[in-house]
């Protein structure tokens, strides 16, 4: 699943600055965060309009990027994003971000790592199910 | 290809002779007409009979930029007020600019040398060229104009106008050659991937010709890597004629000087002795063919060395290598000689990088490093931004002994300036 990345400096007005051009282009955020690093930030957003959402940030000359990322679904109950981590650092992997939700009863893991395909492969095999683009969309 | 084929490739003595010749001739004529000269010679003991070879011509007096505007505005001419016909001053960023006159004959000697340089890096008739210097007081636009116009080109004067009319007047008149401030033409290429314009396939672009302002080797790789054209380095002041005074031939390993206009010399800038052949020291330069304003032994305070061998050109004339510092741009940071020429060879290295920087020294000489990132140096992961900004400070710190923080901006965010990129702004209430 792709997350949208956009580059920003760190100074007053710019998240307003960024979704206004995605509110003028229609495009409905469904998730976002923000991360910020000294004098620069990072958001990330979910959106429903993937393509044109990046092409409306381009326009206004901003750098965006797509970022790759794992959605697992886990039980909403105690435990569960401990056993996916326990999983993951038993085969050596590391977390770069992790953000998780729970939207009508279900529990979602929004995960940001390198070794992607690694990941993808050892949570499957623990019978984890990963989400596709459209599975989120229509939580 | 030589525009001059005789006076390029001239044998070293017979160079050497007819340098010594206008050597005296300058000499006597400045003592004679030019009260400022004639006085230095008096204090020097130095009398224009005593130049019999080209090495009595260390007993000259120097001159220095202080004393072209002490004589301000006009007290270096060597011919009445009425015979030059043009006046060009340097850019003075403090207090009287340098005032630099040139007679008919001066203006035909500059064009000459910039054709020759031209030529060298295979400009032909057929070329239409794109001149994005400033015109006016600033040598760079209309010596170089002069110098396109007499090999032939179509010279398009578009000076240093918006991104999109250049854009416009390159593409409708398939401009092959340009003439740009090197933090422009990274400046430019990052508006043209905003446009979704391919310089390779989009463009006519062969050859940028990049000077008025210090930049690196790793500067120049980059501007030929986006453009896919051939960059070539030249050298120029207005105390000297403007652009053209060193050029790189086709082989860009050193710049030309052409030694039948100017005798050079490189000196130890601290004792003003003048050092051998292949050392690096501040170049100086007297003018062999300049009849309305000639100077002698110039402190150009440019860092360079002359290049001792041959070029395998064919052009007899020495080189000299890329400029590596400017002694007035030195900065001192916390006991620490810098030049931004070591920053910005570290920034041009790194392919996450693009266009512009700008260094910044406030409060107690804390130096921060602005820098916009490529269009694609950005993965979308804080993380990678986060160590590039770590490997940058390091890589930094071990070039010039003082760790500065960096802070990374979006490609476009950092000011361009019209005319010399303003690279360091200094904060520091001393």
């Amino acid at each position: 699943m792709n997350l949208i990345a956009v580059f920003v400096e760190n100074k007053p007005g710019q998240t307003a600055r960024i979704t206004k051009i995605l509110a003028d282009a229609g495009v409905n955020i469904r998730w976002v965060t923000i991360a910020n690093s000294g004098s620069f930030g990072v958001m990330k957003f979910l959106v429903d309009q993937c393509d044109l959402a990046v092409q409306s940030l381009k326009r206004q000359g901003l750098m965006v990027s797509l970022l790759e990322v794992l959605t697992v679904e886990v039980g909403n109950k105690p435990g569960s994003l401990q056993a996916v981590a326990d999983l993951l650092g038993r085969n050596q992997i590391n977390l770069d971000n992790c953000s998780g939700f729970v939207a009508n009863n279900r529990a979602i893991l929004i995960i940001e790592l390198r070794e992607l395909a690694q990941a993808r492969a050892v949570l499957e095999e623990q019978g984890l199910r990963l989400l596709s683009q459209e599975e989120m969309l229509g939580i | 290809m030589f525009w001059d084929r005789e006076s390029e490739t001239l044998a070293r003595p017979t160079l050497q002779e007819l340098q010594l010749k206008r050597l005296q001739e300058t000499v006597q004529r400045v003592a004679q007409r030019v009260p400022f000269y004639h006085e230095r010679f008096a204090e020097a003991g130095v009398q224009p009979g005593d130049i019999k070879t080209l090495e009595d011509a260390r007993r000259l007096p120097f001159t220095t930029g202080a004393d072209l505007r002490t004589v301000y505005p006009d007290g270096l001419l060597a011919v009445p007020r009425s015979k030059p016909v043009r006046l060009h001053t340097s850019s003075g960023t403090t207090g009287k600019p340098k005032a630099v006159f040139f007679s008919r004959k001066d203006i035909q000697t500059a064009a000459d040398q910039m054709a020759r340089s031209l030529v060298s890096t295979g400009i032909t008739r057929s070329d239409v060229f794109q001149n994005m210097m400033g015109y006016g007081l600033f040598t760079g636009g209309l010596i170089m104009h002069y110098g396109a116009e007499k090999v032939g080109c179509l010279v398009i004067p578009s000076g240093p106008g918006t991104s999109e009319r250049q854009l416009m007047l390159m593409q409708d008149f398939r401009t092959t050659a340009v003439h740009i401030l090197p933090s422009y033409a990274l400046y430019f290429a990052g508006f043209l991937e905003q446009r979704g314009i391919k310089p390779g396939k989009d463009l006519h672009l062969r050859k940028a010709f990049v000077g008025a302002e210090p930049h690196t080797e790793e500067t120049r790789l980059k501007i030929e890597e986006i453009y896919g054209i051939d960059v070539y380095n030249s050298y120029g002041l207005t105390e000297m004629n403007g652009p053209g005074v060193a050029f790189e031939c086709q082989l860009k390993a050193g710049m030309h000087l052409w030694e039948d206009n100017y005798l050079m010399e490189i000196i130890d800038p601290a004792t003003g002795e003048p050092l051998p052949e292949g050392k690096t020291g501040e170049l100086v330069l007297t003018t062999l063919n300049r009849e309305a304003m000639p100077i002698l032994r110039y402190r150009t305070r440019d860092i360079t060395s002359i290049i001792p061998e041959p070029c395998a050109c064919g052009r007899t004339h020495r080189r000299i290598c890329r400029i590596t510092g400017r002694s007035d741009d030195m900065l001192i940071i916390r006991g620490v000689n810098i030049f931004p020429q070591q920053i910005e060879r570290v920034l041009m290295a790194a392919p996450q990088l693009g266009r512009n920087y700008v260094i910044v020294i406030e409060g107690l000489d804390d130096l921060t490093v602005k820098v916009e990132l490529s269009a694609s140096g950005f993965d979308g992961h804080v993380e990678s931004l986060a160590a590039l900004q770590q490997k940058l400070a390091e890589k930094l710190k071990a070039e010039i002994w003082v760790k500065p923080k960096i802070e990374l901006v979006p490609p476009g965010s950092l000011p361009v300036a019209e005319g010399k990129a303003k690279r360091v702004i200094d904060n520091r209430s001393l």
